[in-house]
């Protein structure tokens, strides 16, 4: 493993060290009430940068795939009781199927039309679900917390461990495709798709596999959500601020690297969350739109396009 | 060395058709290409010169007829298929990877489009994306971004990252349009010596002496139909050609 990977898989480590430490040590829940909500989003915005970022398909269907999870743990855990392990993996799998069905139907559409598919794609769900009383149609369900697994003292903490290791797998995967030919092949089909098939990128191919990936770790994110609030409806898991709130994350943390979308779901997910505490939960979307605007207008390339060009202006400063 | 006339051809066009809407951009076109051959495709603008070449890479679609390379139907395939059987091709209007730089354009054909059982180290890559930077006179260049390049440099770019996919076809679609004299013979002599490396090459351009000079045969396409074929000198003197050119 080169330099760069160690270094990675010790901060990985070390992150896990330091969340678990956290449920070990702070006895208040409220802390991992919200830090759950922006690991959620780190993975999200991870996750939905995969296809949005690497190869510029713009998902706004990100509340889909994670309100999918959310009901596809509903789902099993209702139906046969499944353990949190086991909801986690069949969310990611359904997830993986939804991706690979959305891409077949839509990528060969580019640009804005793949962008509206996705809207469709989850009103449809969302109405699809909504009438299913199975899982409590348009009324919700009510989700009974099992008892913590061992060393965990409570369920949300173990919940924060869960998603602590889901943002690890995330960002892995994604740093990963970042540094291998899937990643050089989504860049230059994100450049020129016309030109990458005829230097002999498989695009369609590409596109399909980013989306099948972004997707499994969207519904896999959205899998614990039920337990962690211990209730699930429609409308507030297929919530289109899913998809604004993940899209704006990665542009302000910056698409050409996978860090990007990790900063810009740790800078917005703690202002939302800071923001909701101390004013309102609406003032939160007001600022989320004011930031977008500032860095799309100042910084197209995000808080990662910032510290390239600083680098690069010390570097020609030295040179 | 066999003759020309006994050699199997390495692109064989039979009946090649093509629509958009009511608009007929090709009609019935047969023509063979052999290997090795330098072959010159003119015609006015709009007479489906590049509407070919999209046919023959791949890029579209079309209405009837096929495509043979080396023994093989394509016409159905999609063109990185294409590309990796070898068929190559630079862009009317260059189109390169505009966020890399031009090794990382390079690398692009070398991950993907050359498949071979073998391992092929990162170094070894390097070694021939550098080798065929060198070439192409680009290696200084190497590391700059594409965003920066010249016309000319993008020219050059374009057509060493159709080389990086080991081309056995390299389509040069008017690599020369917009540069100065002495750029277009930079470029001519970089075309001649690729041919020289067992690349048949077809040429679209307008430069009326880079084709007479380059071209072992010449075709002309007007309104989608194959007007001349034949010898450079004798396509320029038929009466068609230059009315065609002319509008007389």
């Amino acid at each position: 493993m080169n330099r760069g990977g160690t270094q990675f898989w010790i901060g990985a480590i070390l992150f896990l060290v330091a969340t678990f430490a956290m449920t070990q040590i702070i006895g208040n829940q409220y802390p991992f009430f919200a830090c759950y909500v922006i690991l959620q989003f780190i993975v999200l915005a991870v996750a939905w940068n995969i296809l949005g970022g690497y190869a510029g398909y713009v998902n706004f269907g990100t509340s889909a795939f994670f309100g999918v999870g959310v009901y596809t743990a509903v789902f099993l855990f209702k139906a046969a009781g499944a353990p949190l392990a086991v909801q986690i993996a069949a969310a990611a799998v359904v997830g993986a199927l939804m991706g690979f069905a959305l891409g077949l139907l839509t990528l060969r559409m580019q640009g804005i039309f793949f962008s509206i598919a996705t809207i469709a794609l989850t009103i449809v769900i969302e109405t699809s679900i909504t009438n299913w009383r199975y899982v409590g149609g348009a009324a919700g369900i009510q989700m009974q917390q099992p008892v913590a697994m061992e060393p965990f003292n409570s369920y949300v903490q173990m919940l924060f461990f869960i998603q602590a290791l889901l943002v690890v797998l995330a960002v892995a995967t994604s740093r990963y495709i970042q540094n291998s030919w899937i990643g050089r092949g989504l860049q230059a089909l994100k450049d020129d798709e016309l030109a990458a098939e005829c230097t002999g990128v498989p695009t369609l191919r590409l596109k399909l596999l980013a989306c099948v990936i972004s997707g499994a770790l969207m519904c896999a994110a959205g899998a614990p959500a039920a337990m962690y609030l211990q209730y699930a409806d429609p409308s507030s898991a297929f919530n289109l601020n899913y998809s604004v709130s993940v899209l704006a994350m990665s542009l302000i943390g910056g698409t050409a690297h996978w860090a990007g979308p990790v900063i810009g779901a740790i800078l917005l997910g703690t202002t939302q969350q800071l923001l909701t505490v101390t004013i309102s939960s609406e003032v939160n979307v007001l600022v989320l739109g004011v930031m977008l605007v500032l860095f799309v207008v100042g910084a197209p390339e995000g808080i990662i396009g910032l510290i390239g060009k600083a680098r690069r202006n010390r570097n020609e400063g030295e040179g | 060395m066999m003759s020309p006339e006994t050699e199997a051809p390495l692109l064989r066009i039979s009946t090649l058709t093509k629509r958009f809407g009511g608009f007929t951009a090709l009609d019935t076109v047969s023509v063979d290409i052999r290997p090795g051959e330098r072959f010159g495709l003119i015609g006015p603008n709009g007479s489906g010169k590049t509407t070919l070449i999209n046919c023959i890479s791949g890029a579209f679609r079309t209405e009837a007829g096929t495509v043979i390379f080396r023994d093989e139907d394509i016409t159905r395939l999609p063109p990185h298929i294409r590309t990796r059987r070898g068929i190559a091709r630079s862009f009317q209007i260059p189109r390169p990877f505009k966020s890399m730089t031009v090794a990382e354009n390079l690398m692009v054909a070398l991950d993907f489009a050359v498949v071979t059982d073998e391992v092929v180290s990162s170094a070894q890559r390097r070694d021939t994306m550098m080798s065929i930077l060198t070439r192409m006179g680009l290696a200084s260049k190497a590391y700059v971004s594409t965003a920066k390049l010249s016309q000319v440099e993008l020219r050059k770019m374009e057509l060493a990252r159709a080389m990086a996919t080991h081309p056995k076809l390299l389509i040069s679609d008017e690599a020369m349009a917009g540069l100065s004299s002495s750029e277009v013979d930079e470029v001519l002599d970089l075309l001649m010596s690729l041919a020289g490396q067992d690349i048949t090459i077809i040429m679209i351009e307008h430069i009326m002496q880079a084709v007479m000079r380059f071209s072992d045969r010449v075709m002309c396409l007007e309104a989608g139909k194959i007007i001349a074929i034949g010898k450079p000198a004798e396509v320029m003197a038929n009466q068609r050609v230059q009315e065609a050119y002319l509008g007389t």
